[in-house]
């Protein structure tokens, strides 16, 4: 409309996009200790030894560039521990998932004696720490493993056992949120599935379950997650690598009485983390939604 | 299909939700439930659906108790104020649905569902998703899922109240001949009282969980029950002024300071003699005249066809009147008013009963 006078205008953009600069600098400062951190663990997977960031040979020279820390993935031993640790994960995606969803269902719809002591008392339950309830577990494991046939996979020192309990353990917090993903959904349109015909079964599984699926699927990969990193519990109820998962394993390479390979330890690390950072990259949209609730209600 | 609801009661704990509603909807007939928000009639609808299970009384389709049916196994369709419909379904899917949970054969369940997207106009958008369709079309959808499985029981739990104004006016109308074509026995709970006298052959008024009157719209609007009635059913509302009757030289004559309107004898000889009482008289049945009571202008509003003019008459006394505006009348205007006594309704002040239709 008016001509511009170009001179404040400049010095406004200058000065706008300084500004705007100004969050990224102190952000890219606060991010770089980890960053540093992670560029470490990838340049040492791949060296003899390092100095600071730099990769340097036996002699102290500047070089020495190898693969003999990643020798490990020709072992048989790590891709049982591998398949250890991927079956603890999806057991926990399948057992929380399964049990959650069904008794989050229960929570927000149904009415029952009980139901609000219930609720309080599975927050309660989630508020305990793990390390309290060894000693139990460790009983309960162990009479479970003398049942026979159950007891084979699911009893002390088995795969089935770990998961168990870690699905136990996670399932007080997995029913509060679908319990909230259920309350979100509006009552009309149950009502309206129960009226065209459905039973309460298929009103759960063909009309609620498909409104709540983003936060089934946060819920999922969140326990996914949890479950690849467990360590606690694998490693209190498990003896020696058959059944351990990989941070058990990771750790028993550190704590060795022979001298530790810094460097050895940083590849198993980074090979444990490789799937669950493939797996972050494509799920992290749906991972935001565990804390939005869900799907939105109505038509 | 004929629908008798019999002391049907539901309360939780001591919360009144519909209080012993005996009501009776024969074959064919649309039923309205009237009521403000919070008087039970979404509630007595779903029990009627089979959602809510009665705490007291019977609820009859044709001879056949229905208290323990199973909402599916009632034949009822059912169209919800947010429609309801499943977001992750096209709109095929969502129409065909009740359908498919019969087990009805593929070729038939296509067969009936394009028919009834078809009659209701949406025949071309059966691969769309809710969230893809318009307000009216949502409508729509959510209509011909209830009517693809052919039910015995319509029932609409204020179906229009999401839609604009004009889309409301066009589907009242349409829903009303679909009713009368099909011949489904239909409840439509509205708290629309336009919506009520237009579409329904019969409506019954509630409040607070009570049936407090259940009758043809003329009969509502002419012969009012109760204060209340009186109150709500019409547009624009009754006025309502306290005044004495009392008998003159064999003419009855309401009265009230410098308020006196002769009134016929049949309605004023049930209204003598009772001190104080409501003189309920409609809009319609007053009029800007040249002799009659007078009154000061207070406000007008322009409703297009008419002005609607609120006169006062004294401190506590005020009449809304339909005038033509041609009149050109103002704020201020001293005015004569002449009232049409025939349609003169009287309501004891205590017991909110019309004195006139007991």
């Amino acid at each position: 409309m008016t001509t511009p006078s170009t001179e404040p205008g400049r010095e406004n953009g200058t000065r706008r996009s300084l500004r705007r600069a100004v969050p990224y600098l102190l952000l890219t400062l606060s991010v770089l200790p980890i960053v540093i951190g992670y560029a470490w663990v990838i340049i040492a997977t791949f060296s003899y030894r390092t100095k600071g960031l730099l990769p340097i040979d036996a002699e102290g020279n500047i070089g020495g560039f190898t693969l003999q820390n990643w020798t490990f993935v020709s072992d048989a031993e790590i891709w049982r521990v591998a398949l250890n640790t991927f079956g603890i994960a999806i057991g926990m995606v399948i057992g929380v998932g399964f049990v959650s969803s069904l008794a989050g269902y229960a929570l927000s719809r149904m009415n029952f004696a009980g139901r609000k002591g219930f609720l309080g008392l599975t927050l309660v339950l989630h508020a305990f720490r793990p390390e309290m309830l060894l000693i139990a577990i460790f009983h309960v494991l162990l009479f479970i493993g003398g049942i026979p046939l159950i007891g084979k996979f699911f009893g002390f020192n088995t795969v089935g056992g770990v998961a168990l309990v870690m699905v136990s353990l996670e399932l007080p917090l997995g029913v509060w949120l679908m319990k909230g993903f259920f309350d979100n959904i509006p009552w009309d349109m149950e009502r309206s599935a129960l009226i065209d015909g459905a039973s309460r079964f298929r009103v759960w599984w063909e009309i609620i379950l498909p409104q709540i699926k983003p936060g089934l699927a946060a819920l999922a990969i969140f326990n996914f997650i949890t479950g690849w990193n467990a360590f606690l519990i694998p490693f209190t109820f498990t003896l020696g690598s058959k059944v351990s998962n990989l941070p058990v394993y990771l750790n028993r390479f550190s704590e060795d009485t022979s001298m530790v390979s810094w460097n050895q330890v940083a590849a198993v690390g980074l090979f444990s983390l490789l799937p669950v950072m493939i797996f972050f990259i494509f799920t992290q949209e749906m991972l935001l939604e565990i804390y939005s609730g869900g799907a939105k209600g109505g038509a | 299909m004929k629908v008798e609801l019999e002391n049907l009661t539901k309360r939780w704990g001591d919360v009144f939700g519909a209080d012993s509603i005996d009501l009776e909807i024969t074959d064919g007939e649309l039923v309205a439930f009237l009521g403000p928000s919070g008087c039970g009639k979404t509630t007595t609808l779903l029990m009627v659906a089979g959602i809510y299970k009665p705490t007291e009384g019977v609820i009859r389709f044709d001879e056949r108790v229905v208290n323990h049916v199973a909402p599916k196994d009632r034949n009822v369709g059912m169209v919800f104020q947010s429609y309801a419909l499943y977001p992750h379904m096209t709109v095929f899917r969502n129409i065909s649905y009740p359908l498919k949970l019969k087990k009805v054969p593929q070729e038939e369940m296509q067969r009936r569902t394009q028919q009834v997207a078809d009659m209701m106009g949406i025949g071309h958008l059966m691969d769309r998703k809710p969230a893809q369709l318009s307000g009216g079309q949502q409508q729509r959808v959510a209509l011909g899922r209830a009517l693809v499985k052919e039910p015995d029981l319509l029932l609409f739990d204020e179906p229009l109240s999401n839609l604009d104004a004009r889309l409301r006016l066009s589907m009242r109308g349409e829903i009303k001949r679909l009713q009368l074509e099909l011949g489904i026995t239909s409840i439509y709970v509205t708290h629309d009282q336009v919506e009520a006298m237009t579409m329904a052959d019969r409506i019954a008024v509630m409040r607070e969980g009570k049936l407090l009157a259940y009758g043809s719209p003329e009969e509502l609007y002419d012969r009012p029950r109760t204060l209340f009635i009186g109150g709500f059913v019409g547009n624009p509302p009754m006025n309502f002024v306290d005044v004495e009757v009392v008998q003159e030289n064999g003419a009855y004559h309401a009265r009230r300071g410098g308020f006196d309107v002769v009134v016929p004898p049949e309605r004023g000889g049930q209204a003598a003699g009772h001190g104080t009482v409501i003189f309920g008289i409609r809009p319609e049945d007053v009029a800007i005249a040249d002799d009659g009571v007078p009154g000061e202008i207070y406000v007008v509003e322009p409703l297009g066809r008419d002005d609607l003019i609120d006169v006062r008459m004294d401190e506590e006394a005020r009449v809304h009147v339909l005038a033509d505006p041609a009149l050109g009348l103002r704020i201020g205007d001293n005015v004569k008013l002449r009232f049409n006594t025939d349609e003169a309704q009287f309501f004891d002040p205590e017991t909110e009963q019309s004195l006139l239709w007991a």
